[in-house]
């Protein structure tokens, strides 16, 4: 499944200042969610301070997630189910001191 | 444990920075300074207060102009407001993504050990139960009303410096003293007794002190 995903406000740091990424998920039994995305972000894209970006299955609270341009509070949050082309950006609001 | 080394770096990025802040400004000759607070910041300062027992700076932190002559207990210094205090950091991170804004974005390292850093983390955990938890807490603090009987700090003038303080001493004054004596926790923390020494007498550059610019004259005769 072809996938974009996008970091910004300083998300980006943690993946080698990319901020965009073009990912191609395996097949699965199971359908994708943000909830796998997320483990299989982690395990593939994240290159340092996993703690930054993840806490317990979801993200750090302060990080907003917008799928296709819209809130995923909008969505099913953790639980919505990917589809092919998904636009998922990961936004850091965390700044400063 | 990092806690208890870096926990307190905060007080001397704070104080130095918003002394810059309003010096620069006087130079300037500026009537007003307006800074970038928002809803999030203002939120964690309230718990920051109510959590430290600091009354006199949580009947402050509420409103929106500070610093205004009107006020007796407010030292003469350049009236600030803060314009965003009821935007949302959210709001005002996905304004500046979708309008394209550059901006700086860099968490300092030392802030999620900070004090401010565990509020973050708690308020952020809250407003995911109740997303209202921001301005609710801004609310709660804006209802606070202080009793007349409470021992509220004097403002009054450095005595070194001549900026506006609560103490004798200001706490920049303060902060730099402990540099130079080599005792870095003057100024953060319970050091009364080093206070009060401070305030007897001005030993810094005498023959017996051990203060950082005599080491220096030291070590340079060693050279010689």
């Amino acid at each position: 499944m072809h996938l974009t995903l996008e970091f910004a406000g300083g998300a980006e740091l943690l993946f080698g200042k990319q901020k965009k990424h073009s990912i191609d998920l395996p097949e699965n039994s199971t359908p994708w969610t943000i909830r796998t995305l997320l483990v299989w972000i982690r395990e593939n894209l994240l290159r340092e301070r996993p703690e930054l970006f993840i806490q317990g299955d979801s993200v750090r609270p302060g990080i907003l997630v917008l799928i296709n341009d819209t809130d995923w509070e909008l969505f099913d949050g953790l639980n919505y189910q990917l589809k092919t082309n998904d636009n998922i950006l990961f936004v850091s609001t965390l700044h400063g001191g | 444990m990092p806690w208890r080394t870096t926990s307190r770096l905060g007080t001397f990025c704070g104080v130095f920075r918003r002394q810059a802040l309003d010096r620069g400004a006087m130079k300037l000759a500026v009537n007003k300074i307006a800074t970038g607070h928002n809803a999030d910041d203002i939120a964690e300062t309230i718990l920051m207060n109510i959590l430290r027992g600091d009354i006199a700076r949580l009947k402050r932190c509420t409103s929106i102009i500070t610093g205004d002559e009107s006020d007796e207990n407010e030292a003469s210094t350049i009236p600030r407001c803060k314009p965003l205090k009821y935007a949302y950091e959210k709001e005002i991170v996905l304004y500046a993504f979708y309008k394209r804004l550059d901006y700086f974005s860099t968490e300092c390292l030392y802030s999620p050990n900070a004090y401010r850093g565990n509020i973050r983390t708690y308020i952020k955990d809250l407003e995911r139960l109740r997303p209202s938890s921001i301005i609710d807490i801004i609310h709660s603090g804006e209802q606070l009303i202080v009793k007349q009987t409470a021992k509220m700090p004097v403002q009054r003038v450095c005595e070194r410096c001549s900026y506006c303080s609560s103490m004798p001493i200001c706490k920049a004054c303060l902060l730099i003293e402990g540099l130079n004596k080599g005792v870095p926790k003057l100024g953060i923390g319970k050091t009364e007794r080093y206070r009060k020494e401070m305030q007897k007498q001005d030993q810094c550059c005498s023959d017996q002190s051990l203060c950082h610019c005599m080491k220096e004259k030291l070590t340079v005769k060693e050279k010689d």
